[in-house]
This record gives C-alpha cells, sequence and structure tokens, in this order.
C-alpha cells in the first residue's frame, strides 16, 4: 500500500486555514448530528468519561469547601478542638482547614472527596491519553482534540496543585517553596518572578489568596471550556472503535447516544461517584493537622507533592548537582534550569506528537479505525519510552520512601535512577519495538494458516502434521486489517534540491517504518487455502 | 534550633524533683530491682550493681569496647556517654552490636531489665554522663501543641512530621518512632546515637523534651480521624493508591460491565 501524499493547497494562510478547520470540525450539521452520535462499547472507551465524572464530583465537593474556607494568611491562634495544635498560631486559612476537617459536619469527608477525585481526575485523564497514544486514536481529524486533551492534563496539574497549596500547612508551603525556588532559578527576571506572584518576599501574605482565585475560578472554567470544546469534537468526530468487520474508517459501529447511552452514562456516573465516596469515607488523605501550619523553618522527611506534580519533583531532585555558576553577575542554577527545560520539552512533545507522526507518515487520510498497538511498533515503542522516561521521574520523587523501605541506599538509589533516566527509555522502546514484531509475526501466521488445534494427524505415508483451524470472519479480520506504511525517500524539491528537511523526514520515516511486517494481503490468504498450511511466514 | 524557652516555672520543680531523686535513688533503685517499671538509675547505683555490671561488660562489651570501656577501633569509648546511653542501646537491643549493614539495627533484646541497669550503672562509673530519665520526666502529660512545634523543627527532617521515619544518606535512615518507649525517647534525645545528633539540656530543656515525648504519644495513641493510614507515608502512597486500587477497582467494574452486557 502506499502512502497518501498530500497535494499542497494554494491559497494561502487564511484559506488553508479555514479548510484545515473545516475538514476537521465542520461546524455545519453538529446540531442534526448530536443525538444520532453513536458510541461503541469497550471499557477504555470509558477512560475519559471516569475523568469527567470525577471532574463533576470535585466541583460538588469543591462547592461545599468554598462556604468554609477562608484563603487568609493573616495570623490566629488556633482554638480548636484538635488537640496538638491548641493555642498555636497558625494562618486563617489553616485554622479554616482544621475546622472543615473536625468541626464542619461532613467536612472532613468532603475534603477527602475533593482531595481523591482530584487524585483520579488526573489519573484517569492520564490514562486515557495513554489510550487515545496507543491506538492511534490521536490521528487525523482528532489531531487539535488531541492539543485539548493535552490541555486539559496540563490544567488538571495545575487544579491540583493550587489546591494542594491552598490549606497552607507544611506540606503545601514546602511545595510552594520549591516553586518559589524554580522560579527564582530563572535567569535575570526570576526575583522579579517571585516578587510579583507572592506578593513580596516568599512566602508573603497574599499568595493563598491569589491561589484561591486561580483554583476556584479560572483553572475549573478553563478546565469547563476545554471539557465542552473535547466532548463537541467527539461528537463532531464520532468515536473511534477497534477494527472489526464492517468497521470502517466511514463509519462508526455501537449504541446511538439516545437514549441508550445516556442512560448508560448516568448510571456510569454513579458508579464513579459511588467509588470515590467509598474510598473517601474509608481512607485518610492530606491529614493536614499532622503537618502543622507553614512555617518556613521546619522541613519534614517525606515531604511530597501529589502524584501528578512527582515527576516535576523528580527531575529536580535527579538533576546532577553543581551545575551552577556565576556569569556577569548573574547565577545560572542549571541543577533548577535543566529539569525545568527537560520538563517542558517532554511536554512540548507530547502536545506535538500527532503533528510530527503526521508529517513522517505524509498521510492526510482520516482515520476512525484504531490501531491495535502491537500494528504500528514504532509508535508503541516511544509510547513506551515516553512512559519509562516519565516513572522514572516520577520514582524519583519517592527515592527517600523507596530507599527506606527496600532497604537501599538514598545515593545509590539516586545514581540507579539517573542512569535508568537515560538508559530506561532506550531498553523499553526496543523491547518493545521487538514485541510489536513478534507479535505481528505470530498474527500474520495465525492469519495464514489458522491457530493451532493441538491435534496430531498421521498421513498415509508415515507424516505427522497438526491440524490448523481456520479463523472465523471476525478473527481473521482483526489480524489483517491494518495499515502497511513504508519508509519514504527524500525526493528533491521544484529545483532540484533535497532540502535538509526532506532529508530529515526520510531519516524519521526510515526510523520509523524499517523493520515491518506487512500485513497479510488477500491472495496471500488464498494461496494458503490453496497450498495447504506450509507456506513461510516472513518478514518484509 | 529549640523555640525560644519560656519562662521556667515548670523546670524549677524538675529539677529541684531530679536532685531529690537523685539523693535518695540508691536505696529505691535496690529495693525495686525487680519491679519491670520505669525507675531512676543514678551515680548512686550500689556497689553490687556495678560489680555485676563490669562483669556482664567485660563478657558482652568488652571485646568491640575495651577492657576499660576506652574504646577500640570497633567502638567507640563508652566513657562518659552515661546510664542514658547503655540504658537506651541495650534496651532498644541495638547494643551488644553487631556489625551489619551501614547502621546497626535494633534487635531482640539480650538481657533483663536488672542485667540492664548493672550494665548503666557500671558504665555511669566511668565517667558524668546523661543519667536515666525519672517516670516523672518522661510521663506524657506535657504540652502537645508545643511538642509537635518542637518536633517538627528539631526532628522532623530526618523522622518526618508524624515520625513515620525517613531516608538519610549511604542507606542510613532515621527510624520511625511508633512504639518507642517514652524514656527510650527521651534518652535518644540526649545522647543522640549513631547519625542522631544530640539534644543536650540547653537545646531543648528537660520541659521541651517532655512535650515532645507528649505529642508524639498523642499521635500514636490518638485514632486517625479520617480513615485509614496509608502508613502516613504522604502524597506518594495516596498517589500509587489513587492508581492501583481506585483506578483499577473503576476499570473492573467497567470491564464487568461491558461482559454482563455482551
Ligand atoms: C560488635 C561490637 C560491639 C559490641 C559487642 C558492643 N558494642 Fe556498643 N557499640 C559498638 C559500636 C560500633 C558503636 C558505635 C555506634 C555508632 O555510633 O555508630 C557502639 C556504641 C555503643 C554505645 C553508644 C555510645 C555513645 O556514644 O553514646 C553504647 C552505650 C554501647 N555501645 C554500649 C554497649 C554495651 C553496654 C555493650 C555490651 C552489652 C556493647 N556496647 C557491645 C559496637 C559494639
Ligand atoms: C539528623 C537526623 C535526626 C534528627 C534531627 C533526629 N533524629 Fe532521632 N534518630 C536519627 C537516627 C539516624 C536514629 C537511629 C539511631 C540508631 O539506630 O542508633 C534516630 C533514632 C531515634 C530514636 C530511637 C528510635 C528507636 O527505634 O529506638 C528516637 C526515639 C528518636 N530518634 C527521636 C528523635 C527526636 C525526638 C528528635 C528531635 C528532638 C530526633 N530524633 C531528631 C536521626 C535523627
Ligand atoms: C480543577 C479541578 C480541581 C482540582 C484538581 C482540585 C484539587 C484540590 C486539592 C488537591 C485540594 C487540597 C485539598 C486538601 O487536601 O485539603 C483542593 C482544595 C480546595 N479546593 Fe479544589 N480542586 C479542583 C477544583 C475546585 C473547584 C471547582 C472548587 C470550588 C468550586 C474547589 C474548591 C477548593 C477549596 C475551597 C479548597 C480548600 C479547602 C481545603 O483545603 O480543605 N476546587 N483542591
Amino acid at each position: 500500500m502506499s502512502n497518501a501524499v498530500a497535494t499542497p493547497k494554494k491559497g494561502g494562510f487564511l484559506a488553508g486555514t479555514a479548510n484545515y478547520l473545516d475538514e476537521r470540525v465542520g461546524v455545519a450539521g453538529i446540531l442534526k448530528e448530536f443525538g444520532r452520535k453513536v458510541f461503541p462499547d469497550h471499557w477504555s472507551f470509558m477512560l475519559g468519561e471516569v475523568a469527567l465524572y470525577s471532574f463533576l464530583v470535585i466541583l460538588l465537593s469543591g462547592t461545599f469547601l468554598t462556604f468554609f474556607f477562608q484563603p487568609s494568611m493573616e495570623f490566629v491562634i488556633y482554638d480548636g478542638v484538635y488537640g496538638p495544635l491548641k493555642g498555636a498560631e497558625m494562618s486563617i486559612a489553616y485554622a479554616s482547614t482544621l475546622d472543615i476537617s473536625f468541626e464542619v459536619r461532613g467536612g472532613l469527608l468532603m475534603r477527602q472527596v475533593h482531595h481523591w477525585s482530584a487524585l483520579l481526575f488526573v489519573a484517569a485523564a492520564g490514562l486515557h491519553m495513554l489510550r487515545v497514544f496507543f491506538t492511534g486514536a490521536f490521528r487525523k481529524p482528532r489531531e487539535i482534540n488531541w492539543l485539548v486533551g493535552f490541555v486539559l492534563f496540563v490544567l488538571g496539574m495545575a487544579g491540583g496543585f493550587t489546591g494542594y497549596s491552598l490549606p497552607d500547612d507544611l506540606l503545601s508551603g514546602n511545595g510552594l517553596r520549591i516553586i518559589d525556588g524554580m522560579i527564582k532559578g530563572i535567569p535575570v527576571i526570576g526575583a522579579y518572578g517571585s516578587s510579583l506572584l507572592f506578593g513580596g518576599e516568599f512566602p508573603g501574605e497574599t499568595i493563598v489568596a491569589r491561589l484561591y482565585g486561580l483554583h476556584i475560578l479560572l483553572v475549573p472554567a478553563l478546565i469547563l471550556i476545554f471539557i465542552v470544546i473535547h466532548l463537541f469534537m467527539v461528537v463532531i468526530h464520532k468515536h473511534t472503535h477497534y477494527s472489526g468487520p464492517g468497521r470502517k474508517d466511514t463509519n462508526v459501529v455501537g449504541y446511538p447516544l439516545m437514549p441508550v447511552y445516556v442512560a448508560k452514562a448516568g448510571g456510569f456516573f454513579f458508579i464513579v461517584f459511588g467509588v470515590i465516596m467509598l474510598i473517601a469515607a474509608t481512607f485518610t488523605i492530606n491529614p493536614v493537622w499532622n503537618y502543622g501550619g507553614y512555617d518556613p523553618s521546619p522541613v519534614s522527611a517525606g515531604t511530597q507533592p501529589d502524584w501528578y506534580i512527582g515527576w516535576l519533583d523528580g527531575a529536580l531532585r535527579l538533576a546532577p548537582t553543581h551545575l551552577e555558576f556565576v556569569v556577569g553577575g548573574y547565577t545560572w542554577s542549571w541543577n533548577i534550569l535543566l529539569p525545568m527545560i527537560v520538563g517542558i520539552g517532554f511536554l512540548i512533545i507530547v502536545a506535538l506528537y500527532p503533528f510530527i507522526e503526521a508529517w513522517v507518515t505524509g498521510d492526510k487520510r482520516e482515520h476512525h479505525v484504531l490501531d491495535r498497538p502491537r500494528n504500528a511498533p514504532t509508535r508503541t515503542a516511544i509510547g513506551a519510552a515516553g512512559v519509562t522516561f516519565y516513572a522514572v521521574l516520577w520514582a524519583g520523587a519517592a527515592t527517600d520512601l523507596i530507599a527506606t523501605n527496600f532497604k537501599m541506599s538514598l545515593n545509590q538509589v539516586l545514581t540507579f535512577m539517573q542512569i535508568f533516566l537515560i538508559v530506561g527509555p532506550i531498553l523499553a522502546f526496543i523491547i518493545a519495538k521487538r514485541t510489536c514484531l513478534a507479535l505481528q509475526r505470530k498474527d500474520r501466521s495465525i492469519a495464514l494458516h489458522g491457530r493451532e488445534s493441538g491435534r496430531i494427524v498421521r498421513l498415509p505415508h508415515g507424516e505427522y502434521i497438526e491440524v490448523h483451524e481456520p479463523l472465523d470472519e471476525f478473527e481473521q479480520w482483526k489480524l489483517v486489517d491494518f495499515k502497511d506504511y513504508q519508509p519514504t525517500l527524500a525526493r528533491p524539491n521544484a529545483a532540484g534540491k533535497i532540502t535538509i528537511r526532506a532529508r530529515l523526514r526520510a531519516a524519521l520515516s526510515r526510523f520509523y517504518f524499517e523493520d515491518r511486517i506487512a500485513p497479510v494481503t488477500q491472495t496471500e490468504i488464498e494461496q494458503a487455502h490453496h497450498h495447504g498450511d506450509h507456506a513461510e511466514i516472513e518478514a518484509k | 534550633m529549640a523555640l525560644k524557652k519560656n519562662r521556667r516555672s515548670p523546670l524549677a520543680a524538675i529539677i529541684v524533683m531530679a536532685a531529690g531523686l537523685a539523693l535518695t535513688g540508691g536505696g529505691y533503685a535496690a529495693a525495686t530491682a525487680a519491679v519491670e517499671a520505669v525507675k531512676p538509675v543514678t551515680a548512686a547505683a550500689t556497689a553490687e550493681q556495678v560489680t555485676e555490671g563490669k562483669k556482664l561488660f567485660l563478657a558482652n562489651c568488652a571485646s568491640c569496647h575495651g577492657k576499660n570501656a576506652e574504646g577500640t577501633k570497633a567502638a567507640p569509648s563508652l566513657i562518659g556517654v552515661g546510664a542514658a546511653s547503655v540504658e537506651f542501646q541495650v534496651a532498644t537491643g541495638r547494643m551488644p552490636g553487631q556489625a551489619s549493614g551501614p547502621q546497626l539495627e535494633k534487635k531482640k533484646v539480650q538481657f533483663t531489665t536488672e542485667q540492664i541497669e548493672q550494665l548503666s550503672a557500671f558504665v555511669a562509673t566511668l565517667g558524668e554522663g546523661p543519667a536515666i530519665p525519672t517516670d516523672a520526666m518522661v510521663a506524657p502529660n506535657g504540652d502537645s501543641t508545643r511538642g509537635g512545634e518542637l518536633f517538627r523543627i528539631n526532628c522532623a527532617m530526618c523522622h518526618n512530621a508524624v515520625g513515620a521515619g525517613g531516608a538519610l544518606t549511604e542507606g542510613k535512615y532515621a527510624p520511625a518512632l511508633k512504639g518507642v518507649s517514652e524514656r527510650h525517647i527521651y534518652e535518644a534525645m540526649v545522647t543522640g546515637p549513631q547519625n542522631m545528633p544530640v539534644f543536650n539540656d540547653a537545646n531543648l530543656t528537660p520541659q521541651d523534651k517532655k512535650d515532645i515525648i507528649t505529642y508524639l504519644k498523642y499521635v500514636e495513641e490518638t485514632p486517625s480521624v479520617g480513615g485509614y493510614e496509608l502508613a502516613n507515608l504522604g502524597p506518594v502512597v495516596e498517589g500509587l493508591f489513587t492508581w492501583v486500587f481506585v483506578l483499577g477497582f473503576i476499570i473492573a467494574i467497567t470491564i464487568w460491565l461491558g461482559a454482563k452486557s455482551n
């Protein structure tokens, strides 16, 4: 099969953009479409919904918290019921969090609901993102929706971080102190940036109120808007589906949205809500009374951020030390700058991945049938590498806990992780790619020769063979229905020159598609049926 | 490091009390030697205790600490470490030491209370050092608010804000403080075992120490108000829990529902 190379369109930037959007968004007919939207059934398609429903739970519980929380950093003497803080001087924000926990009826439950659902929200969104990635659901026409989803994930992190900083306990203050340090680490503008954010020298007296505004207004509003855009685009594009007979790039198979799906979704909301309530009622989270009010002098062992910020904390911990030097009166703290660059770089690559892949394949067609991860070995391998990289950074935030709980030396854990941060993704890439190719070979042989039945038959002339059972149409389809790309060559442009861009693209194309297993063709299947089942399995 | 000391009222009382006890301590200790309760062992221990202690020392400790406890390459001198240090090291099962990892670990306690008193009494005669605190000094009836504050300032960076423990460099660690007796908490502060700093009475007054003990015991004995604690290890465990159990649980339900409908 050959690649569909797009014909360059004339008409300049504006027309191009309009066309781009219309091909993807097709504003006309949205309303008519909505009720007829069809939603397929597969558990991995529910992850986005889990995120959506946990966000609704966040909204409900958060609204409850706003009735009692006071975002003020003025000092009071605590006079509540919690013994070991009685008489302590603390901020009003912290005191009101304690009151929510101990004195407001249902307050502690609501705090725990809010926090557990926040963790779940980002986790479900993250897993949803991985599903989209590994199945290639981000391909045209869904690239923009991938970006929207990416923004949602980042907003989730922002919402969580601003919320985590509100109670003004030791952990939240330590977290803000790190942010303060990171901002100050930016050359030239760092100190100004920090004093702008904190309204003076850290910790100042306004940061909680400012974060409160972001946390209950701006971030949730943005998340809502982006969720609406996200869902709207899902409706316009319709959902993707896994391959099977009758499932094509031109249709969607599943239940109509009205009424079957809506009823199901309503039920599912209550399941998610129920699970969160159950967890929040049985497991404590962020017991702020243990940490004490924020005071810049103490730092507790085991100070960590919530999981979704963990990978950034890990990046800071894993950065080599001694990278600080002074140039022209300015201190360059590369041990802070490097992790920031790595973190932002990682996010940018994630955001742009669909566009990178589309450029490499040159594929401009629409895709509604999902890839099985094994059928896109290089993408799957890149994903595995990315997941490993993220996971090592994440684990990096827990070096101290890993050291104590597994009786290892903190220094060795750190060194190991620094090395594994580089080696791990490479290993993951190779292993994932080889595994995909092996699975594809297996699929190919099954598609051609059927499944091994375990039945051994002796032929009249004495030869033993194992009988292979042919597949039914459904299974056959799953195994053979995928698109096969081939590496493209760098072609000279109109002026007869091979540009660097073209070379880069050809190199990437080779990187992607050099090792590949071609899908079984119809002729091959027919041949296999005619000639018994001993044709050799070969990889092209 | 320590917070500014408050007026000296409770302090003076304790010093007077400790002095009084030191005078009568000898007879008292001898009379109640068999009782398990916490009691003062002071410089005025009986001569018999000291001789017995010396015998035990020569048999069990001298190989590392030297015949006169002067110290060897293998172990430090015990001259002037005081009864508190011996009581702490032996009654928590750290001594007699056993070379193992980067840090000497707690083991099963190898001596009876009586023998530990004898050992402490013997080492206390070698040079002046911190004495074993009295029951009253370690009773958890101080001010837990102040104790919490002092604990967060002086101890939490190693032991974690609720005493759940934490990592130090090169495989060393500050242990979790749950289940450590009041007296051992006090002794740990005055003697600073291994990588822990010494918190002498100028750093943390006896009242400060009592407050810290009060706080730790409060945290240990008060049941968690929010439900099961995830080992008190904070956000990392909460995050893992979310991924594995909360999300896992929901996915399991979805798969189950999907399987049912087909
Ligand atoms: C295997 C060798 C070994 C034996 C046997 C041993 N110790 Fe030790 N001991 C050590 C070492 C090593 C240290 C130092 C630990 C450190 O601080 O790193 C130590 C430290 C101590 C300390 C703390 C000193 C201080 O500075 O506070 C006391 C008290 C002590 N030992 C008492 C004893 C007693 C009593 C015995 C006998 C029951 C004993 N030890 C047996 C090796 C030993
Ligand atoms: C520099 C880090 C550090 C600081 C600060 C520190 N500790 Fe420790 N602590 C340790 C280490 C390391 C040990 C283990 C020593 C050993 O096993 O010999 C320890 C042991 C202890 C023990 C004995 C635990 C047991 O299981 O027997 C107690 C009790 C204790 N510390 C209390 C405190 C208190 C109270 C403070 C604050 C006043 C404090 N520590 C401050 C590092 C520290
Ligand atoms: C964007 C999604 C949101 C996330 C990820 C999120 C997350 C968090 C987190 C992790 C905390 C710390 C909770 C604690 O342990 O004490 C928090 C606190 C808080 N959140 Fe949110 N939240 C979100 C949206 C909202 C919304 C929409 C509201 C209000 C309408 C809200 C109101 C509050 C309040 C009042 C607090 C402080 C009270 C307290 O700490 O007990 N949040 N949030």
